[in-house]
């Protein structure tokens, strides 16, 4: 996929090579197939055309140095602009109360039950502290089951009341739970939701009232498409989330979606999770993900060629 | 602006007072095709192909538009010379072996138990395989789905070798005398060499046990995934040699344009489309409907 593109940035730099600044109409074709390398990397429609407008804002009338090609100027605008969106430096999780609780929300099988393992891992081993999961979907066949095996694996206490379908009160049991024994971390997985689903909507909404929860997390797939937008949407709207969590980064794909989510709701990515295993997570690095989305090592190589 | 227009209404807007299909016209077409997810250089050719039959059929109005619209598109998902499935009809193999694979999480095991379901109301003898032995609790959740619709599941217990299940449940259905055997296999992606190798095999296996076997294998496809579905598609057909398709989660808001670039490139057609979580949330895909629901407002 990424050869074709190369092949035809080849072309666009060669019309930019050699011309002192960059104008108006030798910056024209090489917009458009930015714009088009970030449509197939998934990025949002309105953002791709936002951000190679403002791009292209930046780059006009610029001189170019003598050391420095016109490709090579419009490369470090682009990586500079796409990490400056992916916001600037690494946002840590907060989590100075005791209990500190975290809710965790998204679509169906983005990876929330397997990041809820992940997490529990992460803070008993680099932070220090004493997780309790609170198994809160009712409704997927074994997600139970599931989070009790994944605990297991992490070493993690989970609290699971098998009687009830009121995810609002298992979370509230879950807390009780925690401060009688001394769990400092309280994180609290919920069932998959479409956010046509006015319901499980309202219900999740229910949940975040009655826990108060210090930190929400939307987990959102990475090779979600241009749907990304309208989902971190709403869930936003009806929770206010603190947080992103970038999912299956282990794939090939672009993950374009990463800049689209931060473009409409402007919260931070706070983690990936990079395998299956109860270890695949890391903190998220907005320079990193800037290059996977233009798939800047190839085109730093193609700027370099020139 | 929470809804946004339907593309009716837009396309309505743009053409308004005009005689011929401007720019204007199809840059709205262009934003709806690949807000879609069709893709940029699918939504292209479905634009070029619009642009030759307006060139010779000029006065044009928004609903004739819209019509020719739908013709290309569907004609695109018909350029896999596959007719709409119109029922779950098997042509006497028996037992008719269906192997479903796809990445983590797309909907694979929730496919399995609906189309279970369906299977045996429609009157066939079905037996799931438990083959996914690696995720954690995929088992139970399989075993739970079986008693849900009232199906047979054979398991050997989560680290099993996937192979061996498969083995097991084609042999068991043969002797059960059964319809339909339904492999479940763990959620994968397509970069992983050696996972996909792994599912070479459990391929391979089923075809010692029942020659021809497996005689659909389905790759589940996430409605909500963007342009990595058209990878996922190419790797998981040169491994296994995918024949059908399955569309998951068509009731949220994703459209999952990308199908129509993967059946016109890859030639393999939607057989399935999921629109929820209930056993009867599964149908048989309908190019015409689902054309129609691209145009649609959410
Ligand atoms: N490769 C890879 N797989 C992942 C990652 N995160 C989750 N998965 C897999 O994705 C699938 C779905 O994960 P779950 O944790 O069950 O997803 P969920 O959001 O809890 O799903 P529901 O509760 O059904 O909505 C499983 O097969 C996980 O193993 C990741 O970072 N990389
Ligand atoms: N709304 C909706 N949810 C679906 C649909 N199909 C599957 N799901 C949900 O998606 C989630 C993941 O489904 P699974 O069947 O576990 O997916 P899988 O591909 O087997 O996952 P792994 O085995 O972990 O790779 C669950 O929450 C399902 O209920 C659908 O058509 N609509
Ligand atoms: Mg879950
Ligand atoms: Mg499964």
């Amino acid at each position: 996929m990424f050869d074709n593109l190369q092949e035809k940035l080849e072309g666009a730099f060669k019309v930019l090579k050699g011309q002192g600044s960059i104008t108006e109409i030798n910056v024209a074709e090489t917009m458009k197939e930015i714009r088009k390398a970030l449509l197939d990397a998934d990025v949002n429609y309105k953002t791709a055309k936002a951000f190679t407008d403002e791009v292209k804002q930046k780059a006009l009338g610029q001189n170019v140095l003598t050391a420095i090609s016109p490709g090579q100027l419009l490369t470090k605008i682009m990586n500079d602009e796409l990490t400056l969106l992916m916001g600037g430096s690494v946002d840590e999780l907060e989590l100075k109360q005791n209990p500190t609780i975290i809710l965790i929300a998204g679509l169906n099988g983005a990876g929330k039950t397997t990041f809820t393992g992940k997490l529990a891992n992460y803070l008993k081993t680099q932070k220090n502290k004493k997780p309790l999961l609170v198994a809160g979907d009712v409704y997927r066949p074994a997600a139970i089951d599931q989070l009790e095996v994944l605990a297991g694996q992490v070493g993690a206490e989970v609290y699971t009341n098998r009687e009830s379908k009121d995810p609002v009160a298992i979370a509230l049991e879950g807390i009780v739970h925690a401060k009688q024994n001394g769990n400092n971390v309280v994180i609290v997985d919920t069932a998959g939701r479409l956010t046509l689903d006015e319901a499980l909507m309202d219900e999740i909404a229910e949940v975040k009232k009655a826990t108060n929860p210090h930190e929400i997390l939307f987990v959102v797939d990475a090779m979600t498409g241009q749907d990304a937008v309208n989902t971190a949407k709403a869930f936003n709207d009806r929770l206010d989330f603190t947080g992103v969590v970038l999912t299956k980064l282990d794939g090939d794909t672009r993950g374009g979606a990463a800049l689209s989510i931060k473009s409409v709701v402007n919260k931070p990515i706070k983690f990936v999770g990079t395998g299956e295993k109860m270890d695949a997570l890391d903190v998220f690095h907005p320079d990193r993900m800037a290059s996977r989305i233009l798939g800047m090592g190839d085109v730093v190589s193609l700027v370099e060629r020139a | 602006e929470k809804t946004k227009d339907s593309f009716f209404s837009k396309i309505g807007k743009a053409v308004l007072g005009k005689s011929t299909v401007d720019e204007e016209v199809l840059d709205e077409l262009e934003e709806i095709l690949v807000t879609s997810d069709v893709g940029v250089s699918t939504t292209l050719k479905i634009i070029e192909r619009i642009e030759n039959r307006v060139a010779k059929d000029k006065y044009l109005n928004a609903s004739e538009l819209n019509q020719i619209l739908k013709e290309e598109i569907q004609a695109l998902l018909e350029e896999n010379n596959s007719s709409d499935f119109e029922q779950f009809n098997y042509s006497g193999k028996k037992p008719y072996v269906i192997m479903v694979v796809g990445v983590n999480g797309v909907g694979k095991t929730t496919t399995i138990g609906k189309l279970a379901h369906q299977l045996k109301e429609a009157g066939n003898k079905v037996v799931l395989g438990a083959a996914d032995t690696f995720r954690a609790a995929a088992v139970d959740q399989i075993k739970l789905w079986g008693e849900r619709v009232d199906v047979r599941v054979v398991s050997q217990g989560m680290n099993a070798d996937p192979a061996s299940v498969a083995f097991d449940t084609l042999q068991s259905a043969v002797a059960n005398n059964e319809d339909i055997a339904i492999i479940d296999t763990a959620g994968r992606l397509h970069n992983k060499v050696g996972l996909m190798n792994e599912l070479s095999k459990i391929k391979n296996v089923m075809n010692k046990v029942v020659p021809g076997a497996p005689h659909e294998i389905l790759l589940v496809l996430d409605a909500s995934t963007g342009q990595n579905a058209i990878e996922q598609c190419k790797q998981f057909t040169q491994a296994t040699d995918v024949n059908a398709l399955a569309l998951t989660k068509l009731d949220g808001t994703a459209k999952g344009g990308v199908v129509i670039g993967i059946s016109d490139q890859f030639k393999i057609p939607v057989k399935y489309i999921g629109v929820g979580e209930k056993m009867t949330d599964l149908q048989l895909f309908n190019k015409r409907e689902f054309v129609d629901s691209l145009f649609k407002a959410n």
